[in-house]
């Protein structure tokens, strides 16, 4: 594949991760001109800080409070995390619940699109209200109202919409509904699934942030972002909200792996395997 | 039929309805002896894939009966009495060729290791030794189905049920099929009812053709199929091969004169 090789290549793994690696350059020169250009018009339009910050100023100012920004957001992610599990676990446990009993499903699916279409981010701080602004299960609460729709939604297609004869088969052996449910709906749903938890992994990580906005305590992201714009210290408050990207960057990332691994028959995921 | 073996499928008088209105079988009497290869022929329509899900209880008759193996076609099905190939090979990608053909085995709950040496012995039968490990999707569409084959015959059922199996293959990969399932009927002596839409592999397999027509269904020809056997190239060059099918084409042409009559004759009132 490759032009030279160092060393013998010992697995397909190599190649793979070579050719990943290669995929990924062209993003990562947009990323370096991208930084590269607003470094030099900031600079050469003289921008002012508040407006916004050079990136070596960002870079500065999380350089000086690294530690603290990063337990900060440590402590945020886990709001986001514990909200994701909890959003998509009950968002996975009712597709099934409706897949199995599609009358309720048919009365109930609508609403559940009509709620994904809610700003749900609105109620922060009503959760906020209901748990106590101190409490992270307020932000938990926000994040998991905002993972579960698209999960469950997703899951449920893909439950669904099963090819036909693959249940024909299976009643053909006498096969009852939960093996249908165990051996063909759930690992053909599972693609579908992943578009759900990847949206989610990314809500939840907004939803844990915004419901700091509305308050929180003060080792929390969200509110320092929030306190740091208060103060003017506008390259801190850029550093928590690149720091937060990149959390949410990460967690996406993971959940794809995830995905990667447990779905790599599927034809998206096919193209990795090296020909 | 008057063999004195109890038929392995026995139906009577059953009619299909479709809630569209639809008829799709009218009145479909037939007998399966055991042993035979009995193969189901006419034009779309003709409900001869929903006469296939019938005997297989995947679609309930409107009316009539149908027995297999002397049960009802529900206790049929419950006891594993019956292997199914569809026209799609239709495996699980998430699955590799071993665990595609080993489901059924699974969910009668045999252990690992006899599982293991079933596959293996499976896979030596349709010639797909080797290929244990592989994904569907890295298979030819021949290969697929012939795991499916595998995957339909691994629990021994005494019928097996084939949907157009061969359809959707090319007509080289299609002979050598027709050849390696011929090898494989006489060897599993198992009793064979096979949807087809082509008349030179019906002909070919069969030990009797049911020859059907369309709107509604019905069973218009029973063809027996005296070539001798066993079937190998040599019978597509027996002068008898192309009598029957001469006789089971000029069948399907009765079939279906019936039909353009019958259809033409609401339009004329129409008018």
């Amino acid at each position: 594949m490759t032009s030279t090789v160092v060393e013998p290549v010992p697995s397909g793994l190599r190649q793979e991760l070579g050719g990943r690696l290669r995929d990924w350059i062209p993003a990562v020169v947009v990323f370096l001109v991208g930084i590269g250009l607003w470094q030099g018009l900031t600079t050469a339009f003289d921008v002012q800080t508040f407006l916004l910050p050079k990136p070596s100023e960002i870079a500065q100012a999380f350089w000086d409070d690294k530690g603290v920004l990063w337990d900060y957001a440590v402590y945020t992610f886990k709001e986001a995390a514990g909200g994701f599990a909890l959003g998509s676990g009950l968002g996975i446990i009712t597709a099934i619940f409706l897949a199995r009993f599609r009358i309720v499903g048919r009365a109930v699916l609508p609403f559940a699109v009509a709620a994904n279409a809610i700003p749900i981010i609105a109620f922060a701080p009503i959760t906020n209200n209901w748990f106590g602004l101190l409490n992270p299960f307020s932000k938990m609460a926000i994040a998991a109202i905002l993972c579960f729709f698209p999960v469950m939604v997703n899951t449920l297609r893909g439950l669904t919409s099963v090819d036909p004869r693959s249940i024909e088969l299976l009643r053909s052996y006498g096969a009852g509904e939960v093996s249908e449910f165990r051996l063909v709906r759930i690992p053909s749903s599972l693609p579908f699934m992943f578009t759900g938890l990847k949206l989610a992994a990314v809500l939840s990580m907004i939803g844990a942030i915004v419901g700091e906005y509305f308050g929180g305590p003060t080792n929390a992201l969200g509110v320092s972002i929030l306190n740091d714009t208060q103060l003017f210290n506008f390259p801190r408050a850029w550093a928590g909200i690149a720091l937060a990207s990149a959390f949410g960057i990460v967690f996406y990332g993971a959940v794809a792996l995830v995905e990667r691994l447990t779905t790599s028959w599927h034809p998206s995921a096919r193209g990795f395997r090296g020909e | 039929m008057t063999a004195d073996a109890p038929s392995v499928v026995s139906i009577e008088r059953v009619v299909k309805t479709f809630r569209t209105g639809v008829t799709a079988l009218l009145d479909i009497d037939l007998e399966v002896a055991p042993g035979e290869f009995v193969s189901l022929i006419g034009p779309s329509g003709c409900g001869k894939s929903t006469l296939l899900r019938i005997i297989g209880d995947l679609v309930s008759p409107t009316s009539g009966t149908i027995s297999v193996h002397g049960k009802t076609a529900h206790q049929a099905r419950l006891d594993h009495d019956y292997g199914i190939v569809f026209q799609d090979a239709v495996l699980f990608d998430w699955r590799t060729v071993a665990r595609n053909v080993s489901l059924p085995l699974e969910l009668l709950g045999w252990d690992r290791a006899r599982r293991r040496r079933r596959v293996a012995e499976l896979l030596e039968l349709v010639e797909l030794t080797g290929f244990e490990s592989s994904r569907p999707w890295q298979l030819s569409g021949g290969m697929q189905q012939r795991v499916s084959i595998a995957r339909a015959l691994s629990f021994d059922p005494a019928l097996l049920l084939m949907d157009e199996p061969f359809g959707a293959l090319d007509e080289m990969t299609r002979e050598r099929l027709n050849l390696e399932l011929l090898r494989i009927w006489e060897k599993a002596g198992s009793t064979i009812v096979f949807v087809t839409h082509s008349i030179p592999e019906a002909v070919f397999l069969s030990t009797r053709v049911v020859v059907m027509s369309a709107r509604p269904g019905r069973i218009s020809d029973v063809i027996e199929i005296d070539l001798p056997q066993p079937r190998g190239t040599a019978t597509h060059e027996d002068p008898r091969f192309f009598e029957l099918v001469t006789t089971v084409r000029e069948a399907l042409a009765v079939g279906h004169g019936d039909r353009s009559v019958r259809d033409a004759a609401p339009a004329v009132e129409e008018l």
